[in-house]
């Protein structure tokens, strides 16, 4: 098995193998949400924490199918971080949490490197389900799975980024993950949305990435098209004047489309705010894997599950 | 009572004097600066192989007290101070309540006579509450003892209120400390703004905060004719501003820590709270720059930024945990292990950084070893290797950057006014 860590913390960490080795390993899970009886005995006796400090409706409850078809005892715990103030929060959640004898805690938080933070403290296979605008590798591996699966590859693939990139989780981890699997990423969104340096954060890959002035640019002779969500209170700290602009300048048209390959996929890590970044008719087109994005997080999240929670392998085949 | 600090090599930039030489200090003074002195009825320090300096001068130390004993207290940090061979320390009015009245200023001073260790001059706020909106009482914290004014940590935004501290401050003979920050271009950041906290997904704090920050207190310098002293410089750009206000006559003057010599931004990877500070960890290449700064004269001082924090509030998530690191104990290790084994500066311009540089800075009667001045004096081993191990530091707090570091060059002995406060075991 070419997967030989503690945690799954973020895209960036991991080799190319390390990647092939997950979505491989998907593959063979993938087939188990298409059985009558959605239920293999992998993870019996485990027990897996989905610790959400943020609201997530999709991938907590990706999260806690996917570990109840490798027959895992899931529970989901949310937290408020406005309630939390000064002082004890990090080790008092820590030890709160390792006292309950988890396998694996899924974590979400919104900020950035409290996985990483408590992967120190804990001893369970910590797995990253979002940090702030950091990664959210499950996203990008399902991603990567949707696209491979449509496409049968992804090395040499043009595929744009387009929209909210500063504050993307999934921007980050995707690019990661898809400039080392050997794709080339061309990111546009408004200039006050593209992080500092952004292309610099790409080291020593076969892919490439480049930040273009304009959405058209990035679109023309794209395989992939992947929109990112765009959060309406990022007008009141003035990135950009009204949505109504940005879906003028921003937004994913079928016109637009068509500056893509012809066979173009357009992929978007949801909820979809249709009319904003994307328009129903592309949403809704034969183009959209939105809802493929969907079914394979549920086996790319078996996948993790399984390699991190001590799954064995002869027992999911029976 | 004698004290003969013997066979050391003397280093006192101030006089331009730098041999092996005897020092004799009598009744709080240096009496005498030579070769072969008398050892007949005084006490003898043996410092052979040793640097012999004035005592350091460190501009900016955050005491925590009154308010926040549990991180540091006067006392605390005193102890800290000699133990990093500083003599004298600055005492940022941050306190809870602010040192923004001669009361407070007086508190600090009584617990700093009491502790008996480093001399410690209160530094008091520019604006009631360090708010930025009226002037503190700033003649009568000077009378108290203040020797300069800072609303360091919040920088004063407004202008014309910075334009009317600087004209009060000018008056009253005292420099204006400024932490140069434009806090609406650095809002909600926690790190530098690059590749880092791109890559990371922080909140990144732009150079062009400090920038434009430092070239305004620069223009207002100007206008009010104020002596302005530019708090813990981080960027190339403004390192470029001060030499260029130098350059022109302006009485601008700045110091650097030493987290911003020996550290960047990189370090933020993992995540580690004790990374977090304000100004932020800079680029390589700013970094660089500080150093070059250094080396050819454009800053004036290494002030630490003391900053204490409790290990329970450094243990949160990243954009929550507070800014700040110590420094006071690690200072001249990090100095000169990044500035003078690393990259080759002279230590008496090391020593002139740590003693005559931030007395001048701030007006203060100390930093020479010159017949006659008083006899603060920093004895170090400059190629001492040592390993930090922030459980034995003499500060209440833990919080550093440099847990774990192997650094060359260590205090040997500390004295202020000719009296022992401090010896290495």
């Amino acid at each position: 098995m070419a997967f030989n860590h503690k945690d799954l913390l973020g895209i960036r960490e991991l080799s190319v193998e390390e990647i092939n080795s997950i979505l491989d390993t998907a593959e063979s899970f993938k087939e188990v949400s298409r059985r009558s009886i959605k239920k293999v005995p992998t993870l019996r006796g485990k027990t897996i924490i989905n610790f959400f400090f943020e609201a997530s409706t999709r991938t907590r409850t990706s999260f806690e199918i996917a570990a109840k078809r490798l027959s895992a005892d899931a529970i989901n715990i949310s937290a408020s971080t406005s309630s939390v103030t000064k002082g004890e929060t990090l080790i008092d959640t820590a030890r709160n949490l390792e006292a309950m004898a988890p396998d694996a805690i899924v974590i979400r938080h919104p900020t950035p490197g409290v996985p990483h933070q408590l992967a120190r403290l804990i001893d369970a296979a910590i797995i990253n389900g979002g940090d702030g605008a950091h990664e959210h590798p499950t996203q990008a591996l399902l991603d990567a799975f949707t696209i491979r699966e449509r496409k049968g590859r992804i090395h040499g693939l043009q595929v744009a980024i387009i929209g909210d990139i500063m504050h993307s989780r999934v921007a980050r981890s995707n690019t990661h993950l898809l400039t080392k699997m050997g794709a080339h990423l061309r990111i546009a969104g408004p200039r006050t949305l593209i992080p500092t340096q952004y292309e610099k954060i790409v080291e020593d890959s076969e892919g490439s990435l480049t930040v273009c002035d304009r959405i058209e640019d990035a679109i023309s002779g794209s395989d992939v098209v992947m929109m990112l969500r765009i959060q309406r209170e990022r007008m009141s700290d003035a990135f950009f004047p009204s949505l109504k602009e940005y879906s003028i300048q921003y937004g994913l048209t079928a016109k637009r489309l068509e500056l893509a390959a012809s066979d173009a996929i357009v992929m978007h890590p949801g909820p979809v705010n249709r009319g904003v970044e994307i328009s129903s008719e592309v949403v809704d087109s034969a183009h959209s894997l939105v809802l493929d994005q969907v079914t394979n997080g549920v086996a790319i999240r078996m996948a993790v599950l399984f390699l991190l929670a001590g799954g064995k392998t002869e027992a999911h085949s029976d | 009572m004698k004290l003969l600090i013997k066979g050391g090599r003397i280093i006192d930039p101030e006089s331009g004097f730098d041999r092996v030489a005897d020092l004799l200090i009598e009744d709080g003074r240096v009496a005498q600066v030579g070769s072969s002195l008398s050892e007949s009825g005084v006490e003898i320090f043996d410092a052979a192989g040793l640097i012999v300096a004035p005592g350091f001068i460190d501009l900016h130390v955050h005491l925590r007290e009154p308010g926040e004993e549990y991180k540091e207290t006067v006392a605390s940090g005193a102890e800290a101070a000699v133990a990093g061979g500083f003599t004298s320390i600055c005492a940022m009015p941050n306190t809870k309540p602010v040192n923004d009245n001669a009361s407070v200023t007086r508190y600090i001073i009584d617990k700093a006579r009491e502790a008996r260790l480093a001399n410690v001059y209160p530094v008091g706020a520019i604006t009631r509450g360090s708010m930025g909106e009226e002037l503190a009482e700033i003649a009568e914290m000077k009378e108290a003892g203040a020797i300069a004014i800072s609303d360091d940590g919040r920088p004063v935004m407004n202008s014309q209120v910075m334009r009317h501290a600087m004209e009060y401050a000018r008056d009253h003979n005292l420099v204006v400390v400024d932490h140069c920050q434009d806090t609406c271009l650095s809002a909600g950041g926690v790190m530098n703004e690059g590749r880092y906290s791109t890559l990371l997904g922080l909140k990144g704090m732009s150079v062009a905060a400090e920038d434009n920050h430092v070239s305004r207190d620069v223009i207002l310098s100007e206008v009010t004719g104020a002596r302005v002293h530019i708090a813990h410089i981080s960027t190339g750009g403004a390192v470029e501003m001060v030499r260029r206000a130098k350059g022109r006559g302006l009485s601008v003057t700045c110091e650097v820590t030493p987290h911003h010599l020996a550290l960047t931004d990189e370090s933020v990877l993992g995540f580690d709270t004790n990374t977090k500070m304000n100004p932020p960890l800079r680029s390589e290449a700013d970094r660089l720059v500080l150093i070059e700064a250094v080396r050819d004269g454009a800053i004036d001082a290494i002030a630490t930024d003391h900053a204490p924090h409790h290990a329970d509030e450094k243990m949160l998530e990243y954009d929550r945990a507070p800014f700040g690191v110590i420094g006071l104990e690690t200072a001249l290790g990090v100095v000169l292990t990044v500035l003078h084994h690393q990259s080759g500066i002279a230590l008496t311009r090391i020593v002139e950084m740590l003693t005559i540089g931030p007395a001048r800075a701030f007006g203060l009667p100390r930093g020479t070893l010159a017949a006659g001045a008083i006899a603060d004096v920093t004895i170090f081993d400059a190629d001492r290797e040592w390993t930090v191990d922030a459980r034995r530091f003499k500060s209440k707090s833990r919080n550093t950057p440099f847990g774990g570091w192997k650094l060359r060059g260590r205090v040997a002995a500390t004295f202020v006014e000719g009296r022992e406060v401090f010896r290495a075991e």
